[in-house]
C-alpha cells in the first residue's frame, strides 16, 4: 500500500472509539453475564401535565454505575392542550430517543469502516392521530402511526456507502428496535 | 472373510475413523479416507443421502445448476448442465457417488452415543459399538427445523408445519397462510401456496436477496468466477454472522427471480418479522423498510463486484450489459398485525431455518448455543472434525461442490494426526 493511501485510510475520526466497541463485544461474547444492563429513570409529578424526569444510575459489567452528572428531563404538553408547555411532549422524547440512537449507530460504524463524516443532521417526524389517546375511536391507537427519519449526510463516502452506514445503523439501534418490536412492560403501583 | 469392502455390512468392532452420515458431505470425506488407505466406516441412519430422500418438500430442487454438481473424483455427466436436479435426481447422484467410491457405509445405523474413550472415540449405534481413533461428524446442518421462542403463543386452531413436514400445499387446509421466513424456502414455499390458491402473507426479518442469473449467466457462475464462494472462513469479516444467514433466495429454474418483488406480484402480502402473538394477533416487526434496504444495498455490492471483475478481466464485450434490479417494493405502511382469532389463517409455516441435532454427542465441544466448536472443521477435541456446515472453511462448504476443498484440507490434517499418534 502506498503511503498517500494509507494516510488517506487512517484520516477518518469521527470521535468514536471503535477498538474500545470492539473489545466490549469480543470480551462479552466470553462472559455474556456482564453484557446483561439495567437502565434506570425517575420522574416526580410537578403539577399539570409537568413532570420532571431524572437519569443519574445504570446497571452493567457487572457493578453499579453513574453518569458524570444527573441529567433532567422536562416533560409537558403544549398550551393547544391547556398545557403550561414546560418540556417537549413524552412522544418528542421518543422522536430524540430515536435521532441520538441511530445517529450515534451511524457514527460508530463509519469510524469502523473508516468513513469521514463531516456532518450528519436529521429531520423527525412522526405521526399520530390524537383520537386514540382521547378514547374518540377505539379503533384508532395511542401511539405513532409511523414515523419518517431524513437524514442528511456529509461524508467522504459514495452514495451507496452512505445508504449502507444508515441502514447499519437502524439493524443495531436499540430505540429502533423498541418502536418498531412489542416490549412487555409492567406497570406497579407501590402504596 | 470378505475382500471387497463395497457396501459390506461389517461387524462393529475397531477402525480409525468413524464417518457419520452418508450424505454428499460424509461420502466425499470417505472417498478423501479411501485415498489415503485410511480404515474406516460410514454409518447412516438411514440410506444414502437420507436427508435428501425424507427431509425435503416435493417441487425443491437443488439451488445450484448441475454443472456445479460435482464431488471428489465425480461429478455430473447429463445431457442438461445448465439444469436443476430434483430432490430424486440429487438422490439418484449420491447414490450414484456411493456406488462409484465403493464407500464403505452400513445402512440403517444409528448412531446413539459418541465419547471419548482412551486416546479414541467410542461411538455406540444401533447396530453395535466402535472404537475410532478419530471421527468425522457429516450428520448434516438441517437435522432440526428450527422455530422461534413465539411459536410457543400460538392461538389454538392453527396449524403449523416445519419444512420437514411440509410436502406440498395439497397438505394444507383451505384458508389462508402466513409463511415466516425469506430465505430460499420460505419464498419457494410462500410461491407454491400462493399458486394453489390460498391468501398468504409472509413475514419477512433479515434476508439475502440474488437474482438466478446476471449478464447472461446464472449468479452461481459469476459467484465461482469472482472467488466469493472461495473466501476463506478466516477472511470473512463476522464468520458468526455468515454461519447464520439465511438462504439467498433462489429458485432451481433458470428462468425465475425469486425475490420479494416477485412474491408481491403473485400477490403474496409481505410483513416484517414475526415478533409474537397477543390478543389474538399476531405482531410483525416495523423494520420492514431497513431489512429490505439492507438487502437490496448487498446485493448491489454483489454485483458490483462481478462488474468490477469482467471490467478487470477485460471482457465486458463478452457479455451483455450491468443491470440493475428494481427496488424492493412494499407498501406505504406495511401491516404490523395479523388477525389470527377470526379464521382467516389457517396454516403457519415457518421457515426459520434449521440447526444441526447433536443429542447423541457427548464430548464437550458445543457451545453455548448448542454448535460444535471448530476451526475450520478441526473441532475441540483430538482426532474430530466436522464437515458439511455453512461456511465451515470457505462460502461455498454448504454447496454439494464445496465440500471437496473441505474434506481434501481435513483428510491432510486427520491423516497427519493419526502419523502424529
Amino acid at each position: 500500500m502506498s503511503k498517500v493511501v494509507a494516510a488517506a485510510n487512517q484520516a477518518a475520526n469521527n470521535g468514536v472509539n471503535v477498538a474500545a466497541l470492539l473489545g466490549a463485544r469480543e470480551a462479552l461474547t466470553a462472559a455474556p453475564e456482564a453484557a446483561q444492563f439495567k437502565w434506570r429513570a425517575t420522574s416526580e409529578w410537578q403539577s399539570g401535565t409537568h413532570t420532571k424526569s431524572n437519569v443519574r444510575s445504570f446497571f452493567g459489567l457487572g457493578e453499579e454505575h453513574n453518569h458524570v452528572e444527573d441529567y433532567a428531563f422536562d416533560t409537558d404538553h403544549p398550551e393547544i392542550f391547556a398545557s403550561e408547555d414546560k418540556g417537549a411532549t413524552p412522544v418528542e422524547l421518543m422522536l430524540v430517543g430515536l435521532a441520538g440512537c441511530l445517529t450515534a449507530g451511524i457514527a460508530a460504524v463509519a469510524q469502523n469502516r473508516n468513513i469521514q463524516l463531516n456532518s450528519v443532521t436529521a429531520t423527525l417526524e412522526a405521526g399520530m392521530d390524537i383520537q386514540g389517546i382521547l378514547g374518540i375511536d377505539s379503533d384508532v391507537r395511542n401511539g405513532f402511526d409511523g414515523v419518517r427519519v431524513n437524514y442528511q449526510i456529509d461524508a467522504v463516502a459514495s452514495a451507496g456507502e452512505i445508504a449502507a452506514l444508515v441502514a447499519q445503523s437502524q439493524k443495531r439501534s436499540a430505540v429502533f428496535d423498541i418502536i418498531t418490536n412489542p416490549t412487555n412492560v409492567t406497570v406497579e403501583v407501590n402504596k | 472373510m470378505t475382500v471387497t469392502r463395497q457396501n459390506t455390512i461389517r461387524a462393529a468392532g475397531v477402525t480409525d475413523v468413524v464417518v457419520i452420515g452418508a450424505g454428499h458431505a460424509g461420502l466425499a470425506a470417505s472417498y478423501c479416507l479411501t485415498e489415503r488407505s485410511i480404515d474406516h466406516v460410514v454409518l447412516e441412519r438411514g440410506e444414502v443421502a437420507n436427508s435428501w430422500r425424507n427431509e425435503r418438500w416435493d417441487s425443491l430442487k437443488l439451488l445450484t445448476p448441475n454443472w456445479q454438481s460435482r464431488l471428489p473424483g465425480f461429478g455430473y455427466s447429463g445431457a442438461d448442465p445448465d439444469g436443476f436436479m430434483s430432490m430424486p435426481e440429487v438422490v439418484d447422484f449420491i447414490q450414484a457417488y456411493a456406488d462409484f467410491s465403493g464407500a464403505p457405509v452400513q445402512s440403517n445405523t444409528t448412531v446413539t452415543s459418541l465419547r471419548q474413550n482412551g486416546d479414541g472415540y467410542r461411538v455406540i449405534s444401533s447396530s453395535g459399538e466402535w472404537q475410532a481413533k478419530s471421527v468425522v461428524i457429516a450428520s448434516g446442518a438441517c437435522n432440526v427445523a428450527v422455530t422461534p421462542k413465539v411459536a410457543e403463543a400460538i392461538p389454538a386452531g392453527i396449524r403449523t408445519l416445519t419444512p420437514h413436514q411440509y410436502r406440498g400445499p395439497q397438505q394444507l387446509d383451505a384458508g389462508g397462510v402466513l409463511v415466516v421466513g425469506a430465505s430460499a424456502t420460505g419464498l419457494q414455499l410462500a410461491d407454491e401456496i400462493r399458486r394453489a390458491g390460498h391468501e398468504v402473507t409472509i413475514a419477512v426479518g433479515e434476508h439475502v436477496r440474488m437474482p438466478r442469473s446476471y449478464r447472461g449467466r446464472d449468479i452461481q457462475f459469476w459467484l465461482d468466477q469472482v472467488g466469493i464462494l472461495d473466501e476463506r472462513y478466516d477472511e470473512v469479516d463476522d464468520v458468526v454472522r455468515a454461519r447464520r444467514l439465511p438462504s439467498p433466495q433462489l429458485v432451481g429454474s433458470s428462468d425465475r427471480m425469486l425475490d420479494l418483488n416477485s412474491m408481491s406480484d403473485n400477490g403474496i402480502r409481505l410483513t416484517g418479522r414475526l415478533m409474537g402473538f397477543n390478543n389474538g394477533l399476531a405482531q410483525f416487526s416495523g423494520s420492514l423498510r431497513n431489512v429490505c434496504a439492507l438487502a437490496d444495498l448487498k446485493m448491489n455490492r454483489m454485483l458490483d463486484a462481478i462488474d468490477q471483475w469482467i471490467a478487470s478481466a477485460r471482457a465486458g464485450s463478452d457479455f451483455p450489459a450491468p443491470e440493475r434490479f428494481a427496488e424492493t417494493r412494499l407498501e406505504a405502511s406495511p401491516k404490523l398485525t395479523l388477525k389470527l382469532d377470526d379464521g382467516s389463517i389457517k396454516t403457519i409455516v415457518w421457515a426459520t431455518g434449521f440447526r444441526p441435532d447433536y443429542s447423541w454427542l457427548h464430548v464437550p465441544v458445543l457451545d453455548r448455543k448448542g454448535q460444535i466448536r471448530h476451526d475450520g472443521g478441526v473441532v475441540a477435541a483430538n482426532g474430530m472434525y466436522v464437515v458439511g456446515l455453512p461456511v465451515l472453511r470457505r462460502r461455498k462448504s454448504s454447496f454439494i461442490h464445496g465440500v471437496e476443498d473441505d474434506v481434501r484440507d481435513l483428510s491432510a490434517h486427520l491423516h497427519a494426526t493419526l502419523k502424529a499418534a
